[in-house]
C-alpha cells in the first residue's frame, strides 16, 4: 500500500486544494468565534484566499498524478481551476453590495462558496470515478444549501429544493453509470479504462453506462434535456447566488465532461460523439426559441447559459485537440461575459428592489447609460458580432467542428445563433429605445470597477488578451491527448 | 442448490419486497419498519459476501441510528404523508410502464452482460482472504484512498454548515442563561443598600 503522504513535497500538485481547504476551516473558525457576524470581513478574505491559490497554481505549477491515481495535476486542470477560481471570486464580490437584501449577510455564505469551489477543483482534477463522484457531491450539495440560503424567500427555498430533489437524481444516474462502467471494464482510474477499452472489444453494457454517466454529468452542466432546473432555480435563488451558478461550476462541469470523455472515451469517440452532438444541438436549438418568450431577465439569462453550453459543447463535439482548445477559450469567454452581465444587472436599484423583468430595463440609456452600454456591448459580445469577444468564442468552436466535418452541426449553431440575436437584441432596443419609467439608486463601486474591467477585456479581446489566452488554451488541450 | 445461494434469495427478495413496501405502505411509521427490514436484509446479503464490516455497519449506523432518526421525524413532523402519497398510485401505472420498458431494455443489455471476469483477481486492491475486513479497510482507508476520505469528511461538513444555516433561528426576546455574565456580576452592581426611614416606605 503506498502513500503520497510519507513527504510533503510529493504533494506540490495538491497545494492548491490543500491551501484552499485549510484555509477555509480557519475561516469557518474564525466566522463561528467572531461576536457578530463578520460577513463582509469572511467575504473580502475568501476573495484574497482564492486569488492566492490562483496565483499559487500559476506561478508554482506542478504537474503529476496523485493518491494513487485519484488526482490528477496537468496544464489542462490548471487553465480550468483558474478559471473557476476567477468566477468563484468575483461571484463573492458580486454578492456585497447587495448582501443584506439578497439575505446573503451571513459569513457561511462565503463559507460554503469556498467549499464548493474546493468541490469544483476536485472535480476538475478527478482522475479516478470515485474522487469525481466526490468532488461533484461536494460541489453540489454546497450548491443546494447556497441556493436556498435566503431561507425568508419562498421562491429561494423553492429553488433550494428542487435543486436538491433533481440534482440527487442525477447523481444517482451518474453513480449507476459509474457503477456500470466499473464492471464492464474492472477500473474506476480513467485511464486505466482507456487501456481496457483500447484493447477489449466495446461491450452494449459499457455504453450504457456512458450513456448514464454522460446523462448525470448534462444535467450538472444544464444541457438539454437535461435543463429542466436551470430556470427555475436561476429565478428562484437570489441574484448573486444565481451569478455564481451561472459561472464557475458551469466551467468544472465541463472540465470534467471533457475528462471523461477524452481521457476515458477517447477509444470509443464514435459512440459518445453522437450523445454530445445530440445535447449541442437540442441545448442551442431550444434555448434559442425558448428564451424569446421570457420575461424575467433571470430566466433570460438562463435560457441564454443553457445555449451557450449547447455552443460550447460544439467543439467538443468535435472529438479532437483544437475542439477542446476552442471550448477551453469558450469557456474562460463566457464566465467573463456571464459576471459582467451580473454586475450590470445587480447594479440597478430602483426603490422597490433589484430589476427583475426586461421591461423595468426600458430607457435605461437615459438614466443609466455607463451601464446601458455596458449592457448593449454584452448582448452583442453573446450574441457573437465582431469584433467583441463573444464572436471569437464561436469562431474557435465552430471551426473545430467544421475541422471535423460536422458541416450540419455548425450550420445548425449558426442558425441558433441567428435566432437568439431577436431576444438579445429586444434587451437593447427596450434600453435605447423605449421612455424611461424607473429611477435608480447609485452604482456601488465595486460593482463598477468589475464592469469597467469585463467590458475592456470583452471590447479589446482580439488585441489584448485573444492571443495569450490562446495559447494557454492550446496548452491546456495539448496537456490531454 | 446450495445454502449461501438459498440466503442470498431469501435475503434479496425480502429486500427487494420490503423496499417496495417501504413506498407503498400508507402509515409512515409502517413504512420506516420497512425501510429498517429491508437494511437489515442488505446486511445479510453483504455478511454472505464476506464483507462483514459492512454489514454490521449498516446495522449499527442505518438501522441504528439512521432509521430510528427517520421513526422519530415521521412521529414528530405532522405532515400529513397520506395526503401526499395520494396522487402517486394514481400517476403509478405510468411509472410502471416507464419502469418496464427499461426493464425490457436492461434486459436485452443483460444478453451481452459479462462482467469484467477477472474483475476479482485485478482489482487495484486484491481481497486477501489471509486479512478480516476491518483491518483491510482500516489498511487502505488512509493511504490509498486518504484523498477520497478527506473529501468525504468535507462533503459532511458542508452538510453539517447547510443544515445550521437552514434551520438555526436565534430567536428574538428570548431569556437564556449565560454563565460567563452571572460569574462576573458583582455584589455592588447586583445590590443596592437603602436606608428605609420609619413610617415611609419606598418611594420611585
Amino acid at each position: 500500500m503506498t502513500s503520497d503522504l510519507l513527504s510533503f513535497s510529493a504533494l506540490a500538485p495538491a497545494y492548491p486544494e490543500m491551501v484552499l481547504a485549510i484555509g477555509t476551516v480557519v475561516l469557518l473558525l474564525v466566522g463561528v468565534l467572531a461576536k457578530r457576524d463578520q460577513y463582509r470581513a469572511i467575504a473580502i478574505a475568501g476573495v484574497v484566499l482564492l486569488a492566492a491559490v490562483a496565483l499559487l497554481i500559476l506561478f508554482q505549477p506542478a504537474d503529476g498524478v496523485l493518491f494513487n491515481g485519484a488526482f490528477i495535476g496537468d496544464g489542462f486542470a490548471r487553465y480550468m481551476k483558474v478559471l473557476v477560481l476567477g468566477g468563484s471570486a468575483f461571484a463573492l464580490i458580486l454578492a456585497l453590495p447587495s448582501a443584506a437584501e439578497n439575505g446573503l449577510d451571513k459569513f457561511e455564505y462565503a463559507i460554503l462558496v469556498l467549499l464548493a469551489t474546493l468541490g469544483m477543483m476536485m472535480m476538475v482534477s478527478a482522475n479516478d470515478l470515485m474522487s469525481l463522484y466526490v468532488g461533484l457531491e461536494l460541489q453540489s450539495l454546497a450548491l443546494y444549501v447556497v441556493a436556498a440560503i435566503h431561507r425568508e424567500n419562498a421562491k429561494a427555498t423553492e429553488a433550494g429544493l428542487k435543486f436538491f430533489v433533481l440534482g440527487a437524481l442525477s447523481s444517482g444516474m451518474l453513480l449507476y453509470g459509474a457503477s456500470l462502467v466499473y464492471g464492464f471494464t474492472g477500473h474506476t482510474q480513467l485511464d486505466e479504462i482507456a487501456k481496457v477499452l483500447i484493447y477489449g472489444e466495446r461491450s452494449i453494457g459499457l455504453v450504457f453506462g456512458l450513456v448514464f454517466l454522460l446523462a448525470g454529468l448534462a444535467f450538472k452542466l444544464s444541457a438539454v434535456p437535461f435543463h429542466m432546473w436551470t430556470p427555475d432555480v436561476y429565478e428562484g435563488a437570489p441574484t448573486p447566488v444565481t451569478a455564481f451558478f451561472a459561472s464557475a461550476p458551469k466551467v468544472a462541469a465541463m472540465a470534467l465532461t471533457i475528462r471523461v470523455v477524452m481521457e476515458s472515451f477517447a477509444p470509443v469517440t464514435h459512440d459518445w460523439q453522437q450523445i454530445i452532438i445530440f445535447l449541442s444541438i437540442a441545448s442551442m436549438v431550444l434555448a434559442a426559441f425558448a428564451a424569446i418568450g421570457q420575461k424575467n431577465l433571470k430566466r433570460l439569462i438562463a435560457y441564454s447559459s443553457i445555449g451557450h453550453v449547447g455552443f460550447a459543447l460544439v467543439g467538443l463535439s468535435s472529438g479532437t485537440e483544437i475542439g477542446v482548445e476552442g471550448v477551453a477559450i469558450y469557456m474562460a469567454i463566457y464566465v467573463t461575459m456571464t459576471i459582467s452581465l451580473f454586475a450590470c444587472i445587480l447594479s440597478l436599484k430602483t426603490e422597490t428592489g433589484y430589476v427583475e423583468t426586461v421591461d423595468e430595463l426600458a430607457g435605461l440609456a437615459q438614466t443609466r447609460p455607463f451601464v446601458a452600454a455596458m449592457m448593449a456591448v454584452l448582448m452583442f459580445s453573446l450574441v457573437g458580432l465582431p469584433p467583441l469577444a463573444g464572436f471569437f468564442a464561436k469562431w474557435h468552436v465552430f471551426l473545430a467542428a467544421i475541422q471535423a466535418n460536422l458541416f450540419a452541426l455548425a450550420v445548425i449553431g449558426v442558425l441558433a445563433s441567428a435566432v437568439s440575436a431577436f431576444y438579445y437584441l429586444r434587451v437593447v432596443k427596450t434600453m435605447y429605445f423605449d421612455a424611461p419609467v424607473l429611477r435608480f439608486a447609485a452604482v456601488p463601486g465595486e460593482l463598477n470597477t468589475i464592469m469597467a474591467i469585463t467590458g475592456f477585456f470583452i471590447v479589446t479581446y482580439y488585441v489584448t488578451v485573444g492571443a495569450p489566452l490562446a495559447n494557454f488554451a492550446h496548452n491546456a488541450a495539448g496537456s490531454l491527448f | 442448490m446450495t445454502l449461501p445461494l438459498f440466503f442470498f434469495y431469501v435475503f434479496s427478495t425480502i429486500a427487494v419486497i420490503s423496499a417496495l413496501m417501504v413506498i407503498s405502505s400508507r402509515n409512515p411509521v409502517h413504512s420506516v419498519l420497512f425501510l429498517i427490514l429491508c437494511f437489515v436484509n442488505s446486511a445479510g446479503i453483504f455478511m454472505l459476501a464476506g464483507a462483514e464490516f459492512l454489514a454490521l455497519i449498516l446495522i449499527v449506523v442505518y438501522v441504528g441510528a439512521v432509521a430510528v432518526l427517520f421513526l422519530f421525524v415521521v412521529m414528530m413532523l405532522d405532515v400529513d404523508f397520506a395526503g401526499l402519497r395520494h396522487g402517486m398510485l394514481q400517476y403509478a401505472p405510468i411509472g410502471v410502464i416507464v419502469g418496464l420498458i427499461l426493464l425490457v431494455e436492461l434486459l436485452l443489455v443483460a444478453g451481452g452482460f459479462a462482467i469484467a471476469p477477472d474483475i476479482a483477481s485485478s482489482s487495484v486492491v486484491p481481497i486477501n482472504p489471509g486479512i478480516d475486513n476491518t483491518r483491510a479497510l482500516g489498511q487502505v482507508l488512509y493511504t490509498r484512498y486518504v484523498f477520497v476520505f478527506q473529501g468525504a469528511g468535507a462533503v459532511l461538513l458542508v452538510a453539517m454548515i447547510g443544515a445550521i444555516v437552514l434551520t438555526l433561528r436565534h430567536k428574538q426576546g428570548v431569556k437564556r442563561q449565560d454563565a460567563g455574565v452571572q460569574a462576573n456580576r458583582r455584589v455592588e452592581d447586583a445590590m443596592e443598600v437603602v436606608k428605609v426611614k420609619s413610617g415611609e416606605g419606598l418611594r420611585g
